[in-house]
């Protein structure tokens, strides 16, 4: 409240104050009246209350207004103004100081009146402005409980309105189901008379049939017949039998045999098929854990300085593991008992193998970070060029040298006969001279090129080691790589769910493509991995013969622009020639057996020539 | 690629007899059978009516000539041309004939479906076969030619009967589950029979020799189902194609679906080569002009020339508006066929007819689409290898191999439109069919090529 208070601005704290001096008069007792007059008159500057006092108390009534006081305040319960009477007719004395003391009293009285109005004053003001604000609040929650009523109004006409539209929705949904389920009705009993009809349809077509059949088939038509000149032979050379009563029985079981024989043929040669996918996929896993230990055999010594005991262990496991299972009876033996224990012994691998790779491919990203890569890019680039450059030097050298020797070959044969002729005839010996020096100079020469050519072949040797290093650092690192890329644990069992699902075929793309990247390296680098991806590729099943047709096709698709070649220049002139070109390239695929050769030339008489479409493929 | 000259033909009957040795072709009432090397004329057969259809006998001694006005077929010897035969089914009317697998003996159906004739050759014997039911595909022989299976209905209720071959006697007769049967065909192998229920209902049933079945296949319900139905050459793989445009695969371990081949009209993919068809502008070679004469005149007449651009993706498919009111919507996947290594599958959309798909079987995903001009009639595979004939009813046969595609006009006097095609047995050659022309395509080989030339084929 007190804070209201002094928040309260100073028109309406002034008006709440008259409000209450209003209210203070207004409630005032009309009793209190004369306490008020008597306090109004305390104040000495309204003139009126001097002319009240003179109006209540003049020269002539003294008495009276004395006696009347006295009554006054006997019945106030102050002490009589007047002394003690002394006997009953003697009038009474005013006794000053009881009027005094009185007077004193009154005023003492008068001041604590004074306080106490004071006091009840500013109570009331409290009073007023608590009040005040209490309405002021009043109004406002009045307002507040106003708006809200008229939201709670709009909402409940919004959810009003909604739940007509759910109701009228929910009355269409209602609606088309029930259509729905009229339709459907409509078309089951559609359908089951449409079947009903058919079915009598049906059989009064059979009827029919069975009647035409009676009529057309009895009547001993003579038009039903076969003429024939002669009867000829079966085709299997059997004569011709036909079953008769006592034969039937044994004809079908015969049947019945041979029909069980073909069912049991086709499972035994799918069960084949399936026992073969098998000791592919074996071969497969036994072949990627031997390469695995290969590549895992290396550091395998690490681990052990390590004193990892581990993994250590593990390989040593793996190792005669492999050793048990490369035996050949282990093929044998049926999935269960193998599976197991080579799932089991891969696994382990693997999980080495992985962390080795991440390992290395830590060590990577390090010499990464060094820019290491780029350089080396960079100066193969320039390795290449300079060899390049080189080699031609090199074979300039050569080629100048060849020809100075075969210069010199020929100057020497010449020298031979010509000095023989020369000093035989005893003929310009300065000439002789000047040879001799010339070839001396020759040999200068010659020799000054043999250096030449020893340091370049130096030079072609030391880029020749160069190379090989930085091939072997390339193949190291795409050997990470490609660790990296695979994951055999997932692939396998890939593969096993695509060979069981159809045989034939395989993901032998993926295979292709893993194997790509392996041809490029080096054999040095992992003696065991090229050799397996051969066998992979071999070993897929119900694939006869694919491993071309794959190259070939995926030759196909790789250099789609290989059948640029087929644009045949219009200036070609033998349009025959064009034909026989284009359709060559084309059909390159197509085999043709020998044996027609012949027939060919024979009958390629009559051929007219062909009019083939130039075909431009971009 | 040469062309053979041009010979007369009708109702599109020509055939290469079985071992590939000769070729038999109908013109009105005359069968002829020429060399298929030399292409002369070695016998002429002349039958009473109209041929309307001819089949050899799976050992290429007989031909049976089928006139179905007449309800009678005239059989052929090869070896003996003065030997006749002509069965005759009188009043019964005839509906169809074929040879049964051994070569001795023919099957002829009557009108209406009352039965099935067994007519041999070897001896007096008939035999009849009641109660066959008339459908898209009512007969399958395994391809050892031991078993035929036939799809009946009989008491409003479809049956399968297999039949031993050799001497005719029912081996298994078994009901199956559906509601109007449409069509039987067996496995390659000739363990497993298909059977697909009519288009009302998407239902494959695959049934065991011995009758079990072993698996039933439905991918939807209530719209139209099956349209069309291959296995694959190893019998690994059954495709069904359905009124939805997709192509469902089955294995045949579980006979479940492996893959669904959709046929989207825009291909987004940039894997997928997209091989168009184009108009050629024409260029006049002088070369050309000069060498052919006859030719190049006729080249002003015959529409122009085309070649196949490698479309860049996305491409958009030209796609036909299936009428919604009619039935035998054009929607669906009409026609399919495996290659013969089974490594591709070759398929066309009805609702997108300009276009044939291949599929990679081995990826199980889409290799390529070819978009033709006009749409596509028909396609076969080479039986040696994966290569795949196209035509489009123009003058033009299309061919595609993993290498690339290529459009041939066919030479000639006038259009020669290639209705239909069938290859040789060995792939060199290709017989292709007008309404009433024929001629043969010989495909080049490259080592004919270089002894012909002396010098191999310029492989840069």
């Amino acid at each position: 409240m007190g804070e209201w208070m002094t928040v309260t601005d100073p028109d309406l704290s002034s008006e709440s104050k008259n409000i209450c001096q209003y209210t203070s008069e207004t409630k005032m007792s009309p009793s209190s009246l004369y306490s008020q007059q008597v306090l109004c008159s305390s104040i000495p500057l309204s003139k009126n209350v001097h002319s009240f006092f003179s109006a209540f108390c003049t020269e002539e009534n003294i008495e009276q207004s004395v006696s009347y006081l006295d009554q006054e305040l006997t019945t106030f319960g102050f002490p009589s103004l007047y002394e003690e009477s002394k006997g009953k007719d003697t009038k009474r004395e005013l006794n000053i100081v009881a009027v005094l003391n009185c007077m004193n009293e009154l005023l003492v009285l008068q001041r604590k009146n004074l306080l106490a109005q004071e006091n009840v004053e500013t109570q009331n003001l409290k009073l007023g402005s608590d009040m005040d604000h209490l309405q002021n609040c009043y109004a406002k929650l009045k307002e507040q409980l106003e708006t809200s009523r008229r939201e709670m109004i709009g909402l409940q006409e919004r959810d009003r309105q909604l739940q007509c539209k759910n109701r009228n929705l929910h009355q269409l949904l209602k609606n088309e189901k029930d259509e729905v389920q009229k339709l459907q009705n409509i078309i089951a009993s559609r359908a089951t008379q449409y079947n009903h009809d058919m079915k009598r349809k049906e059989r009064e077509y059979n009827k029919l049939k069975e009647r035409l059949h009676q009529l057309v088939m009895n009547k001993k038509d003579k038009k039903i017949a076969m003429e024939v000149l002669n009867y000829v032979g079966r085709a299997d050379g059997k004569r011709g039998s036909w079953r008769t009563g006592k034969t039937e029985a044994s004809f079908f079981l015969r049947n019945e045999d041979e029909m069980y024989k073909i069912l049991l043929n086709d499972y035994e040669y799918r069960q084949k098929q399936i026992l073969m996918e098998n000791a592919e996929l074996k071969k497969v896993l036994q072949q990627m854990k031997k390469e695995m230990i290969s590549l895992l055999s290396p550091q395998k010594q690490k681990p052990r300085e390590r004193a990892d005991d581990s993994t250590g262990t593990v390989i040593s496991d793996a190792e005669e593991d492999a050793g048990e299972l490369s035996r050949e009876s282990m093929w044998d033996l049926s999935c269960e008992t193998v599976r197991e224990q080579l799932t089991n012994s891969i696994r382990k691998q693997w999980r080495i193998l992985k962390s080795h790779v991440e390992k290395l491919d830590n060590q990577v990203s390090k010499v990464h970070l060094e820019g290491f890569n780029d350089e080396d890019v960079i100066s193969r680039q320039d390795h290449e060029q300079e060899t390049e450059k080189l080699e031609l030097e090199i074979q300039q050298c050569k080629e100048m040298i060849k020809t100075q020797q075969q210069l010199l070959q020929q100057l020497a044969t010449a020298c031979d006969d010509d000095t023989t002729s020369l000093l035989r005839d005893c003929y310009l010996l300065e000439e002789k001279e000047r040879l001799k020096e010339e070839w001396s100079l020759f040999r200068e020469q010659k020799k000054n090129f043999e250096k030449e050519r020893r340091s370049f072949t130096e030079a072609a040797i030391r880029l020749g080691l160069e190379r090989k290093a930085f091939e072997e650092e390339r193949a190291s690192w795409l050997k990470q790589q490609f660790l990296n890329m695979t994951t055999f644990d997932h692939q396998n069992s890939e593969n096993m769910k695509l060979f069981s699902a159809f045989s034939g075929s395989s993901d032998r793309d993926s295979l292709t493509m893993h194997s790509r990247p392996r041809q490029k390296k080096p054999q040095n680098m992992s003696n065991g991995s090229p050799v397996c991806t051969s066998k992979l590729t071999k070993s897929l099943p119900a694939s006869p013969s694919t491993s071309d047709f794959c190259q070939t096709r995926s030759c196909a698709s790789e250099h789609s622009s290989s059948v640029n070649v087929l644009n045949i220049t219009p200036e070609e002139t033998k349009p025959n020639q064009v034909g026989r070109e284009c359709a060559n390239q084309k059909w390159s695929m197509a085999s043709r057996p020998e044996s027609q050769e012949g027939c060919y030339s024979g009958c390629s008489l009559t051929y007219t020539n062909s009019h083939v479409e130039k075909d431009d493929l971009p | 690629m040469n062309f053979s000259e041009v010979f007369k033909l009708s109702g599109l009957l020509c055939k290469f007899s079985p071992d590939g040795k000769y070729l038999a072709s109908c013109v009105q009432y005359r069968l002829v059978v020429r060399d298929v090397h030399t292409l002369q004329i070695l016998h002429l057969y002349t039958c009473l009516d109209q041929i309307q259809h001819i089949e050899w006998s799976a050992d290429g001694l007989f031909i049976l000539c089928a006139m179905y006005k007449r309800g009678q077929v005239q059989v052929w010897s090869l070896e003996q041309p003065e030997w006749h035969c002509r069965i005759d089914e009188g009043s019964a009317g005839l509906v169809a004939s074929c040879w049964s697998p051994d070569g001795r003996h023919i099957l002829n159906t009557t009108e209406f479906h009352l039965r099935i004739t067994v007519w041999s050759l070897c001896t007096k014997s008939v035999s009849y076969i009641k109660y066959p039911k008339a459908c898209q595909q009512g007969v399958s022989f395994t391809r050892d030619g031991r078993y035929m299976a036939l799809a009946e209905r009989r008491d409003c209720q479809d049956h399968v009967s297999v039949f031993v071959c050799s001497d005719w006697q029912l081996l298994r007769h078994f009901d199956t589950e559906t509601q109007d049967l449409a069509g039987i065909e067996w496995a390659p192998n000739g363990c497993v029979l298909a059977v697909w229920d009519t288009c009302l209902e998407y239902k494959v049933l695959l049934y065991s020799l011995d009758g079990r079945l072993l698996s039933a296949y439905c991918a939807y319900e209530w719209s139209l189902g099956v349209k069309s139905v291959a296995w694959s050459p190893s019998s690994q793989f059954l495709a069904i194609g359905s009124y939805d445009g997709k192509v469902r695969i089955l294995n045949h371990v579980t006979w479940k679906m492996i893959t669904e081949f959709g046929h989207p009209a825009t291909i987004s993919n940039p894997k997928i080569v997209v091989y168009k068809e184009a108009e050629k502008t024409p260029r006049l070679a002088p070369g050309r002009l000069a060498f052919p004469p006859p030719r190049a005149a006729a080249g002003v007449a015959s529409p122009a020339e085309t070649k196949y651009e490698i479309a860049s993706v996305p491409v958009s498919l030209q796609t036909l508006k299936p009428v919604a009111d009619r039935a035998n919507p054009k929607i669906g996947i009409g026609a399919l066929a495996f290659s013969p290594d089974s490594y591709f599958l070759a398929t066309r959309s009805d609702s997108v007819p300009n276009a044939v798909w291949i599929w990679d079987i081995q990826k199980l995903r889409l290799f390529v689409v070819l978009e033709q001009l006009s749409p596509v009639r028909s396609f076969q595979w080479d039986p040696q290898q994966p290569r795949l004939a196209i035509c489009t009813g123009g003058g033009k046969v299309y061919l595609w191999s993993p290498a690339g595609c290529v459009s041939v006009q066919v030479p000639g006097e006038g259009d020669f439109q290639v209705l239909s095609l069938c290859w040789h047995l060995n792939g060199d050659s290709l017989a292709l069919l007008s309404k009433d022309h024929f001629c043969l395509c010989f495909l080049e080989t490259e080592d004919r090529v270089g002894t012909a030339f002396g010098r191999p084929g310029d492989h840069t």
